[in-house]
């Protein structure tokens, strides 16, 4: 009896990410909700510039490499290309999405672009070795800010979702982690309520998820996955920032 | 007429893009190679605008109008920026209710006619314009009333019907002055 | 549209978004900037009524990287822009290069650098045909030089596109993208739809996925890449080089203009001609590939060359390397949007006369 197998949604690709982080298991939870949804023959991935890059490697379902920060506005394209036929998703990190992109989210997300956006905080570079993230907490020590973030001289992190909750347009934000088994089904409802929100035409759903990068925190997996509980959470609050429908419910 | 190179001017809002196109368009009814060439940016928001028509047998070269066979003046920045640019033995048509002097050049011919104040007599205070077209054509003895209809059909929309014959009627006025 | 025995009076920018409207483009994005927004304007009143989409993006960047979106699911796509616009969108070139995407860029081209100007220019000649982004590639750049051309190489920018997988760059300038002039739409040709195996459109769980992408991270993969591509280019530089000569059957003179450029310079020559001084003109209408062998061919013929440009000289350097400096080229230009007139032309063409002792 097969208790655990690969989603269909994942290539038989050996993934490039460092032990211990936690890029493959959103890539896991993706692939797993695109099977339940039965919507690999349709969905096209956007794939960003950073550790995920080569996510195009490892998703079955068709996928396309974006320059960084874009991966926003080429989804839009790919989305309008055939609105009715497309499942379409990006897949993105701090410095990506929140940094050298962050007009491409903004504006996808005001225009209620209906698209599926996955959001990897961990809260630096990791693929260019761990340089200063939009994202990097108050004092967090890196490449960059090798004597803390001080927010007197380089400002404070990037608080996305509640960022866009302040916009009309998104129809769902909400911020998860996948430190925990518990937190890693949260995180799961969440992707698959972000890809349905968008198979039911609702609009722009992102969801924030709170990573770990050990090689670049300098930190054990184990000490990586605490560090989320301890320093991140308290800094980025998880729940849910805005849904729409959810609170149009409430309201009847 | 072999070439002719037109250059109306004046402000915004005088209908000066329109005059020309309606040249322009006459000119491809009548089975000439045409051009139209507007000044374009900035400076049309309330400043001067102009237009260059370029009518003729031959293909249009060069659609910039630097040398004015024809010169549409309906104010007098206009007359003062390109009296002098007019070819030798030219025509100027000046708009002499908002033009107080006159024109300087005596190589050329000019007509001078107070178009704002017929068109404001005429209950079309807007067509300044066509009161000078008008004139231009007759003064060009161009003035075929089938084909001026026919030009006119194609720069009014159909939504605006009834603007033809009051354009046409308009241009007559000037025609006849 | 008004109908004048088929022929109708258009902007070359409102003939631009016709054409490609007629040549099946039915994705349009842009940001807006003076002097191509005709385009947007026009696209975003003719899309919503044909099942189209206009959609003004936020910025330039986000414009061309939406244009990559829809190329990369094969269906026809353009972007407009000016000049510093354009520069706006170099990243985004190098990308479709890089992934091999067709799709159609125009630049309504305004003097430079840096904010410049809003006048015509044709400076970003450089930037169209040797440097549009990072990287070894190339457009196919095709030069309009009236309003009908600006529908005509709409139309075969977007099949250059497909047939060879690349962006096609429509490198106008701010008068022709202004002026209007009768077009023929109805002579307007679309060539055969290209199959597109490549285009990432799903799976459907009937084939491998498709990956459009620009990676890699081999360098003897990557360079393999380039290789093949630059095979395409070659191909192409012998198929679809296209130029045209005016009256340079027994030319001592030759100008060498393409685009507004080349329309001055017609007045010129016909004034020269009437002097009795034989000159004659070669118009490129692909500027990359550049038409090197009429070039070449006049290099044995001619004693003199005039490149007229609105630049400081740059299609100057592609006639001296096409010529192989074998005659004398001087530049006759004027920048910032200033255009240069047919006097001025004129008098480049006297002065070089003299200088060769030919015909007074």
């Amino acid at each position: 009896m097969v208790v655990f197998d690969k989603p269909h949604a994942l290539t038989d690709a050996p993934m490039h990410y460092c032990p211990g982080c936690t890029h493959g298991i959103v890539h896991r939870l993706v692939a797993e909700v695109i099977d339940e949804l039965g919507i690999e023959g349709k969905t096209i991935g956007v794939a960003p510039v950073g550790c995920s890059v080569m996510a195009y490697n490892y998703f079955a379902c068709d996928m396309i490499e974006a320059a960084h920060g874009r991966a926003p506005a080429v989804a839009t394209g790919v989305k309008r290309a055939d609105p009715e036929n497309h499942v379409v998703f990006t897949y993105q990190g701090d410095g990506d999405l929140a940094s050298i992109g962050m007009a491409e989210t903004v504006h996808a997300a005001a225009r209620n672009e209906n698209i599926t956006v996955i959001f990897i905080n961990n809260a630096i570079y990791g693929m260019t070795g761990g340089q200063m993230a939009p994202t990097s907490l108050p004092g967090q020590v890196t490449q960059t800010s090798p004597y803390g973030r001080d927010t007197n001289h380089c400002g404070f992190p990037i608080k996305v979702c509640e960022l866009l909750s302040e916009l009309d347009g998104p129809e769902y934000l909400t911020r998860v982690t996948v430190n925990s088994v518990k937190n890693i089904k949260t995180a799961k409802a969440a992707i698959k309520k972000a890809f349905q929100n968008q198979i039911d035409g609702k609009g722009f759903s992102l969801v924030e998820v709170l990573s770990s990068c050990p090689t670049n925190w300098g930190m054990t997996p184990q000490k990586a996955l605490e560090w989320i509980d301890e320093k991140m959470i308290p800094y980025y609050p998880l729940g849910v920032y805005k849904d729409r429908s959810a609170a149009k419910e409430e309201t009847k | 007429m072999s070439t002719k190179q037109f250059l109306f001017s004046g402000f915004g809002g005088q209908g000066i893009l329109f005059a020309g196109k309606f040249i322009a368009y006459k000119g491809l009814m009548d089975g000439k190679n045409v051009s139209w060439l507007p000044s374009y940016g900035p400076e049309m928001r309330g400043g001067t605008a102009s237009c260059g028509v370029i009518v003729g047998d031959e293909t249009v070269g060069s659609p910039i109008v630097s040398r004015p066979d024809v010169l549409v003046a309906m104010n007098l920045p206009s007359l003062d920026k390109y009296e002098s640019s007019v070819a030798p033995g030219g025509i100027i048509f000046v708009d002499s209710t908002l033009v107080s002097r006159s024109v300087n050049r005596t190589d050329v011919t000019v007509y001078p006619v107070p178009a704002t104040q017929m068109a404001s007599d005429n209950g079309t205070p807007t067509l300044a314009n066509m009161i000078l077209v008008g004139k231009i054509l007759k003064v060009l003895n161009d003035f075929d009333e089938d084909s001026v209809r026919t030009a006119l059909g194609k720069v009014i929309s159909a939504k605006r019907a009834d603007m033809l014959e009051i354009n046409l009627n308009t241009m007559k006025l000037g025609a006849d002055y | 549209m008004i109908t004048v025995s088929d022929k109708v009076l258009m902007k070359g920018n409102e003939a631009i978004a016709e054409a490609a409207i007629i040549a099946g483009c039915r994705h349009y994005f842009g940001y807006p900037i003076t002097p191509q927004t005709e385009v947007a304007a026009y696209m975003a009143k003719r899309m919503p009524k044909i099942g189209g989409c206009f959609l003004q993006a936020e910025s330039e960047i986000a414009a061309i990287n939406m244009v990559y979106g829809v190329a990369s699911t094969g269906k026809r796509v353009m972007t407009s822009s000016s000049s510093p616009g354009i520069s706006l969108k170099g990243e985004g070139l190098s990308y479709l290069a890089g992934s091999d995407l067709p799709a159609l860029v125009v630049n309504v081209q305004r003097g430079g650098p840096g904010l410049g100007g809003i006048q015509p220019s044709q400076s970003d000649y450089f930037q169209a045909t040797r440097a549009g982004g990072h990287g070894d590639f190339k457009m196919i750049v095709l030069a309009p030089a009236s309003v009908q051309e600006m529908a005509e190489l709409t139309v075969k920018g977007f099949d250059l596109a497909d047939k060879y997988r690349m962006t096609t760059m429509l490198l106008a300038d701010g008068t022709m993208g202004q002026m209007m002039e009768p077009v023929a739409l109805n002579e307007l040709k679309v060539g055969a739809p290209v199959e597109k195996p490549w285009a990432t459109t799903g799976t459907k769980l009937e084939r491998e996925h498709n990956i459009v992408n620009s990676l890699f991270l081999d360098p003897a993969a990557l360079e393999q890449t380039n290789f093949e591509r630059f095979d395409r280019y070659k191909t192409i530089e012998e198929n679809e080089t296209m130029y045209e000569e005016y009256l340079m059957d027994d030319a001592d003179i030759a100008i060498a203009a393409f685009g507004i450029a080349a329309r001055v310079s017609k007045n010129a020559i016909d004034e020269a001609r009437k002097d009795g001084i034989k000159v004659g003109m070669i118009r490129p209408i692909t500027l990359w590939p550049f038409p090197v062998v009429p070039f070449r061919k006049a290099a044995d013929q001619v004693k003199a060359m005039i490149s007229v440009e609105l630049s400081m000289g740059q299609m100057i350097e592609d006639v001296r390397l096409a010529t192989e400096c074998k005659v004398p080229v001087t530049l006759c230009n004027r920048v910032g949007g200033m255009i240069p007139s047919p006097e001025q032309v004129l008098e480049s063409i006297r002065t070089a006369a003299a200088k060769i002792g030919g015909a007074n």
